[in-house]
């Protein structure tokens, strides 16, 4: 149990993986402007993320590693992932279009996002049994929401500040206020190791 | 003569003018993540740069067969056959680079300045522009990436291609810039140089060219994308 809290708060604070692994930035810098489209966001990459996991671990040890043909996982992966969003979406537009409507624009950025296929890697390399590896994406899906979040709060901001010099407005100060927030998380580093040792 | 110089702006372009790191803002996350030291960032840099050549090449070869509905995925595997070449090399003759970049060897499949360009350009042109695309696009990724690597290296741990500078002037560097604050901090600040000295001066946002998805990311920036797969 104690395992399993460690690994999630991990991955929620202090491996971060927008703010510290560098995963999904595109996302989090691209759809950060608006507070509600983070959270539709941010909904949509934890169910992606939890799918992918519960489809590709499975198969990674019983049909890639039990056939000897490890070598082949990042495209099985990425397919697996790709197909997955699609269903993912054709499923929710016929029976579900109430959530289709708040998730369902998210989801085709969701095939490209490297936090994805990130975390299905992850799982396998770090050697996570399968509920781990379920509550890890769990985390991470909960991590990559609440840097969304945060950060989306501190872009609404910044949009209503004029004092921005020419040539920092746009990207560039978005960049330095990522910075920023990723130093607010580095306080976390620690944190997890000092509770549960 | 007309033609010669086409073919010379198709693999110029991607150098300086339509960089894919510093103009387009493509591919943040290995920009960010890799550019711990000048070496990572090259090595990164021309990982890139080989999947993006082989991989426009062979989408170019097949731009007339495959079909258009279910061209993403076929690029998809394309790039990730490359992509899997790539990590076996790399393992097999440079393990401590291996080690170093890691995760974000495999990830590279989901690059999207490959992906973009394979979309935009190899999809479209012959096999040799689109050669010249790729190795122009992947060398303008490799520098950017080698100087932000630079950068960080130098003030971060003090050295440049693992030579001791700062250690002999007896300053002490600052290892934050090593970290992930320090990676989002000089990404922005390059930015900003480039647009600082870039004639119009314009306000760049996030995404856009190349990327698929571009419309539903940032709509304000969608009139000047490629936004068929979003609305489709």
């Amino acid at each position: 149990m104690t395992g399993i809290l460690s690994i999630m708060l991990a991955v929620i604070l202090t491996n971060n993986y927008v703010l510290a692994q560098f995963l999904g930035i595109c996302p989090f810098l691209g759809v950060s402007k608006k507070l509600d489209s983070a959270v539709g966001m941010g909904a949509a990459v934890i169910f992606v993320m939890v799918l992918a996991t519960a489809v590709t671990w499975p198969i990674q040890y019983l049909i890639l590693d039990k056939l000897g043909i490890g070598y082949l996982q990042t495209i099985v992966f990425i397919l697996i992932i790709a197909s997955l969003v699609q269903l993912v979406e054709m499923t929710l537009k016929k029976y579900m279009p109430p959530l289709y409507k708040s998730l369902g624009v998210f989801l085709p950025l969701i095939t490209t996002n490297c936090a994805v296929l990130g975390l299905t890697i992850n799982n396998i390399t770090d050697g996570y049994s399968y509920v781990e590896s379920i509550f890890c994406s769990i985390g991470a899906g909960i991590g990559f929401l609440l840097a969304l979040v945060l950060f989306a709060g501190m872009r609404e901001r910044m949009e209503s500040n004029t004092g921005i010099p020419k040539c920092f407005q746009g990207a560039p100060i978005t960049l330095v206020a990522a910075s920023i927030l990723a130093m607010s998380f580095m306080m976390f580093s620690g944190v997890v190791d000092g509770i549960f040792g | 003569m007309d033609k010669k110089t086409n073919k010379l702006a198709v693999f110029t372009k991607g150098l300086i003018k339509e960089n894919p790191v510093l103009v387009l803002l493509l591919g943040c996350c290995p920009t960010l993540a890799v550019t711990t030291s000048a070496v990572n960032g090259l090595g990164m840099g021309v990982s890139t740069l080989a999947v993006l050549v082989c991989a426009n090449i062979v989408i170019s070869l097949l731009r007339n067969i495959i079909p258009d509905k279910v061209r993403i995925p076929c690029y998809i595997v394309v790039i990730a056959a490359f992509v899997t070449i790539v990590q076996f090399a790399l393992k097999a003759y440079l393990p401590a680079l291996d080690k170093a970049l890691g995760l974000f060897i495999p990830l590279i499949v989901v690059n999207c300045i490959i992906l973009g360009r394979a979309e935009m350009f190899a999809s479209k042109n012959g096999v040799f522009d689109s050669l010249l695309d790729g190795l122009g696009m992947g060398l303008g990724f490799t520098w950017a990436l080698g100087l932000m690597g630079l950068i960080r290296e130098f003030l971060g741990s003090g050295t440049a291609f693992g030579i001791d500078i700062l250690a002999h002037l007896g300053w002490t560097p600052a290892g934050i810039f090593m970290l992930a604050p320090g990676g989002f901090f000089i990404f922005g600040i390059l930015i900003a140089g480039v647009n600082f000295f870039s004639k119009d001066g314009a306000k760049k946002e996030f995404s856009c060219e190349g990327c698929l998805f571009a419309d539903t990311c940032n709509p304000e920036a969608g009139d000047s994308c490629d936004g068929k797969e979003a609305k489709a």
